[in-house]
């Protein structure tokens, strides 16, 4: 009831037009990756699904924000059921960030299981929506890890002026998620030619339906 | 529970929604919907051709979204005073915000579109709520006009600073200002007209619809010599001239619901009519400028809902300031 409601109220705010240029079918599981402009994304992102595909799709979330305040922990907890992931302080050092990294891409395996979708953003941080930034390489070690999933890319339109970076208080717009063609992981694909091949995915569904 | 305490018209409104001129008004234009629906019904058997079906099935999805649209507003006018300012502060939150999406705006806006959506849309119809006829008139071109753009300022960013500014101050002059007219036609003091105000809403929303909707048909009937090619190619002079005389001739037939005697009522509903094209010509250049087609997807056939109250924004004000100079006791020119 409460997932229902959550999902009523994120399409209140972002308006969020569902549009799926392929249909996505059968009980895969899938890795729905996307660009990072706002805190909102991955709600918006999900209460787009359509809902058997909703239960068992997990969004990827920093713990300092989801275990803060009961409302936050319960969602996270019981809604949405998120997969935590320790952010490093930026004061880290690149070792210890690396370190952080991968036990964090051993985690969303693991809680995957063979059963969980997950929602990922692998810019690693939230942009300004003016250009899609470079992926992480958390994408690449992860389907290494699970190279059977589907990658779904998933273009999120106008979400950076509902929410953006620095402001507390969305705004009311219509925004659209564009889910795009399955694809997946070539055998000995090198990592940075996967990393632009799907970051290009989202460029290509961003010139082509916004 | 009773909000309605907080309304002074309230009490006069729920004896309007016994009125029967109301009554008689709607079941009018629930008629005319029925034949509408046969006709299209017909037309969609006997249709031929690509284009003539695609025409069709864009008629009849009109026709179902009408349906809605007149049982959302028939319940609205109904239940009084407060039902009709709930819907159209919706219209103008939804409106708002298909003219926001599509209207080039910064993250430096962001506080000055937070305060626009949360702050003053409801704080304008509230006024009307509570009869404030004084700071409702100034509420958005005075002080929303003012603190918009210090609002955009203090955020610092100088990029298209004017376009930017005056984009906010358009989006809630068009979707709030404008719009909030129609349900503030319940505000005014009509002698011997008290606890009928309701029926000049509906005679407003009925005139300037149903100038569209006839604009429409004459257009695909007769429809020949484009009446302004570069903002929008569809509306013809046939289409414009039959439609504006045919609504300005239903807004006289119906003077006996309003305080209007016929002839006046026709030079409203006329009045109502041609603010009505200017309007919906009006938003048609925002469009295209924008490069869109329509503002949005809500009503299924029309497009958004700024595409359906696009001739209503214009229609709404300047009604209400004519109908309130001529006839409000308050609007007479002090001897």
């Amino acid at each position: 009831m409460i997932a229902g409601a959550l999902v009523r109220l994120s399409k209140l705010i972002s308006g969020a037009r569902a549009v799926f240029t392929t249909p996505i079918e059968g009980d895969a599981q899938r890795i729905f990756f996307a660009n990072h402009t706002s805190h909102l994304d991955f709600i918006v992102v999900w209460s787009a699904l359509p809902k058997n595909l909703r239960v068992k799709t997990r969004p990827v979330a920093g713990r300092d924000y989801w275990v803060k305040g009961l409302v936050r922990r319960y969602l996270s907890a019981k809604v949405f059921k998120g997969i935590l992931i320790d952010r490093t302080p930026r004061s880290a050092t690149s070792e210890e960030k690396q370190q952080a990294a991968r036990a964090a891409i051993d985690r969303m395996a693991e809680e995957m299981g063979d059963d969980s979708s997950i929602i990922v953003f692998p810019e690693g941080t939230r942009g300004s929506g003016d250009e899609i930034s470079p992926f992480k390489s958390g994408l690449y070690h992860l389907c290494r890890l699970k190279p059977n999933v589907q990658l779904v890319p998933v273009y999120l339109d106008n979400m950076n002026r509902i929410l953006p970076k620095g402001e507390a208080l969305p705004v009311p717009m219509l925004s659209r998620v564009v889910f795009g063609e399955p694809m997946e992981m070539r055998r000995d694909e090198p990592k940075d030619a996967f990393l632009e091949r799907t970051r290009s995915a989202l460029e290509k569904l961003r010139e082509n339906h916004t | 529970m009773n909000l309605q305490i907080a309304f002074p018209f309230e009490r006069e409104l729920s004896e309007l929604s016994f009125d029967p001129s109301l009554v008689v008004l709607l079941a009018g234009v629930l008629a005319a919907l029925i034949v509408g629906s046969l006709v299209g019904f017909i037309l969609s058997l006997s249709v031929k051709g690509e284009a003539g079906r695609a025409t069709v099935a864009n008629l009849n999805a009109r026709l179902r979204a009408w349906w809605v649209m007149v049982a959302v507003f028939g319940i609205a006018v109904a239940t009084g005073g407060i039902g009709s300012l709930l819907l159209f502060g919706l219209i103008s939150f939804l409106a708002l915000r298909e003219f926001v999406t599509l209207a080039p705006t910064r993250a430096a806006d962001h506080q000055a579109l937070f305060w626009s959506f949360f702050v003053l849309l409801p704080l304008q119809y509230y006024l009307i709520g509570l009869g404030w006829y004084g700071l409702f008139a100034i509420l958005i071109p005075v002080y929303g006009f003012i603190f918009t753009a210090v609002r955009s300022v203090l955020a610092g960013d100088i990029d298209h600073f004017m376009a930017r500014t005056s984009t906010v101050n358009w989006a809630l002059m068009v979707c709030v200002y404008c719009v909030s007219h129609a349900p503030a036609l319940l505000m005014l003091e009509i002698p011997g007209f008290q606890g009928q105000n309701a029926n000049l809403l509906f005679f407003l929303v009925l005139v300037v619809q149903l100038s569209d909707v006839l604009q429409y048909v004459w257009g695909k009937l007769l429809g020949r010599h484009k009446v302004a090619p570069v903002v929008s190619p569809n509306k013809t002079w046939e289409g414009l001239v039959g439609g504006i005389l045919s609504a300005t001739a239903v807004g006289a037939a119906v003077w006996w619901a309003t305080p209007f005697t016929p002839l006046q009522a026709g030079g409203m509903a006329f009045l109502i009519c041609v603010m009505g094209f200017a309007g919906g010509l009006v938003m048609a250049a925002i469009k295209r400028d924008r490069g869109v087609k329509d503002f949005g997807t809500m009503i299924e056939g029309h497009g958004g809902i700024l595409d359906r109250i696009d001739s209503l924004c214009f229609a709404a004000p300047i009604f209400f300031h004519v109908t309130r100079f001529f006839f409000d006791v308050s609007g007479q020119p002090v001897p």
